[in-house]
């Protein structure tokens, strides 16, 4: 009975499902050197989260910062009028965050942050305090290490945010497909669908508050959308043959998706949700499919072989137009995501005879690879448009991957079990 | 032994239902209405009716996977008699219908690889459809590279995963 009691335990402690572990994989020449001080603490009401290493830890993710051991601080000031600026510029910092939590009623907690320049021996303005209701203080950890970042960098970290991706596990033909949000850095994985038959294509609403899916479970394919939080969710689309890539309009009232009819033929329409109409938006007899939109609204970039090979193609929405060519470089180009300022394409490009991710500046037309892979796929913009999160290949599994759009920094998102695949980085929350 | 072990089981799953994180009981909402349907029949009844069957039998009947080369969709020469086979079977009983199911290796854009395994399956439904069978006994799906038939990331494994499977339904 005693062994029975152990395996039990042992069942109950392995993960429902993979957790990712986060390595840093490049960074800047130069990180900026900072010293997050442990932050007044708000016992019990903090429920033992280390809003300060939760800080750090999503500093020294983007590959920009240096962060002082603990164990070398020699005061642990929480208050900015606390901070010794000189002693801290001695010990080679730059800059000093301190900070303080603080019960509310009904178990709130309240963050204040406070950032020093220690050079210039000025304090930066983050400009709020952060309240955290029940179970949200991971979130308010990472909103201030995203105004950290801002303050610093001159750009809004995107710590704050979630990514869905797909899990599978198993030996094919045998395997089981989970549909995971976490947050951006791997952490809070939450299972949101778990099916024996492929689940594709996850795409998030322009809220964050849904996600559209493509699952095989009724042995066909059909879209859905759930809600990420209550579950809930309704099947938009199953119709004959194809029912694929789905992508939300910027207005979040209709879906871009790839139907194939009864003839094989795949064509993008527009979904209106409200009222279920399809309506066409390409007609052409090669693969027409992975729409996207521009941030607004009035164009989608899609993939298309209509000349042959796999190329990107630009169709504005107003009427009667035509769509145009913009990728030249190399014989495959596919799954375009628009970066959320408009002006850049990521995109899946073979390069020298491998899969890799580029990014197209939009004005010029040029296209920079930005990986090294054999086989990375499905590239998705963080909502600062700083980075990109996509799908590569380590030790023939699938591995995610986020990357600076400026090539420096890296960092890689391994499962502990099965693979990780298609990323989608989700919209800043409210 | 047996019975133990079966209780055993039965006390573990009972545990595990109690102790362990359970991923939300997610239930699907009945489909919309769709009331226009630009592209074909509606394929929501799918399920209920389309189990799989074990299907025919007989030397070339009994072969249910096609094959294709590198970014082809035509049928192999090596493939025609299996599908001739199907095709003269289902022209022969109108009443039976399959799945064909189309299928990409790995390497590419997930939804792209989807179209391109359609492009199979429809390569063996037009076969098919010329040979006699009626539309209505011909669904086709694709997987593109979501489902291989084994796994790895060489030519042998790829050349296993670009096919059609034909699946009988009851």
């Amino acid at each position: 009975m005693r062994k029975l009691a152990t395996c039990l335990l042992l069942l109950c402690a392995a993960p429902a499902f993979a957790q990712l572990q986060l390595t840093i994989t490049s960074g800047v020449t130069d990180p900026i050197p900072i010293a997050v001080v442990p932050f007044e603490r708000a016992v019990p009401a903090d429920g033992g989260i280390d809003v300060a290493a939760i800080v750090q830890r999503d500093l020294e993710s983007s590959g920009r910062f240096k962060a002082m051991k603990r164990t070398d601080m020699l005061s642990r000031p929480t208050t900015a009028s606390a901070v010794d600026v000189l002693a801290w510029k001695q010990q080679r910092n730059d800059y000093v965050v301190v900070g303080r939590l603080t019960a509310q009623p009904g178990g709130a907690v309240t963050v204040e942050a406070e950032l020093v320049n220690v050079l210039t021996g000025q304090p930066l303005p983050l400009g709020k305090k952060w309240t955290a209701g029940p179970g949200k203080l991971r979130n308010a950890a990472h909103k201030v290490a995203d105004a950290v970042f801002e303050a610093i960098i001159g750009v809004r970290g995107a710590f704050a945010t979630q990514i869905a991706y797909v899990s599978v596990d198993g030996q094919p033909p045998k395997q089981r497909y989970q549909l995971i949000v976490a947050d951006a850095d791997g952490e809070a994985p939450q299972v949101i669908l778990e099916r024996e038959r492929p689940i594709m294509s996850p795409a998030w609403s322009p809220d964050g508050s849904m996600l559209a899916y493509v699952s095989f479970e009724s042995k066909l394919s059909a879209v859905y959308v759930q809600n990420v939080r209550t579950g809930q969710r309704s099947r938009v689309s199953a119709r004959a043959g194809i029912n694929g890539a789905p992508t939300w309009s910027p207005d979040g009232k209709k879906l871009a998706l790839t139907l194939g009819g009864s003839g094989g033929n795949l064509d993008i329409y527009l979904l209106d949700l409200a009222t279920q109409q399809p309506r066409r938006l390409t007609d052409d007899p090669g693969i027409d499919t992975e729409a996207s939109f521009t941030p607004d609204g009035s164009a989608i970039y899609f993939t298309s072989d209509r000349s042959g090979n796999p190329q990107i193609y630009r169709l504005g929405l107003a009427g009667n137009e035509k769509p145009k060519r913009v990728t030249f470089t190399g014989a495959y180009n596919a799954r375009p995501r628009v970066s959320p300022d408009g002006k850049q394409l990521a995109v899946l490009t073979l390069d020298d005879g491998a899969y890799r991710i580029g990014v197209q500046d939009l004005a010029s037309g040029t296209l920079s690879v930005l990986t090294k892979g054999r086989q990375d796929e499905s590239p998705s913009f963080a909502p600062n448009g700083a980075m990109v999160i996509l799908a590569g290949r380590q030790g023939g599994k699938g591995v995610l991957q986020t990357i600076s759009i400026d090539g420096q920094t890296s960092l890689r998102l391994n499962a502990d079990a099965g693979e990780v695949r298609e990323p989608v980085w989700g919209p800043y929350l409210p | 032994m047996k019975r133990f072990l079966s209780t055993a089981v039965l006390v573990a799953s009972f545990a595990l239902l109690a102790g362990c994180p359970k991923p939300p009981d997610v239930k699907p909402e009945a489909p919309p209405e769709t009331t226009a349907n630009t592209t074909g029949a509606d394929n929501s009844g799918a399920t209920a009716e389309d189990a799989d069957a074990a299907g025919p039998s007989g030397e070339l009947l009994s072969k249910r996977i096609v094959y294709f080369d590198f970014d082809r969709s035509d049928i192999r020469a090596d493939s025609q008699s299996v599908v001739a086979a199907h095709a003269a079977y289902l022209a022969k009983n109108p009443g039976q219908k399959v799945r064909l199911e189309g299928h990409a290796d790995e390497r590419g854009s997930r939804e792209y690889n989807i179209g391109l395994g359609e492009r199979r399956g429809q390569a063996v439904r037009r076969a098919m459809l010329l040979q006699g069978v009626a539309e209505a006994q011909l669904t086709t799906v694709s997987y593109g590279e979501e489902r291989p038939a084994v796994a790895g990331s060489d030519e042998q494994a790829y050349a296993m995963n670009r096919r059609v499977e034909i699946v009988y339904l009851k």
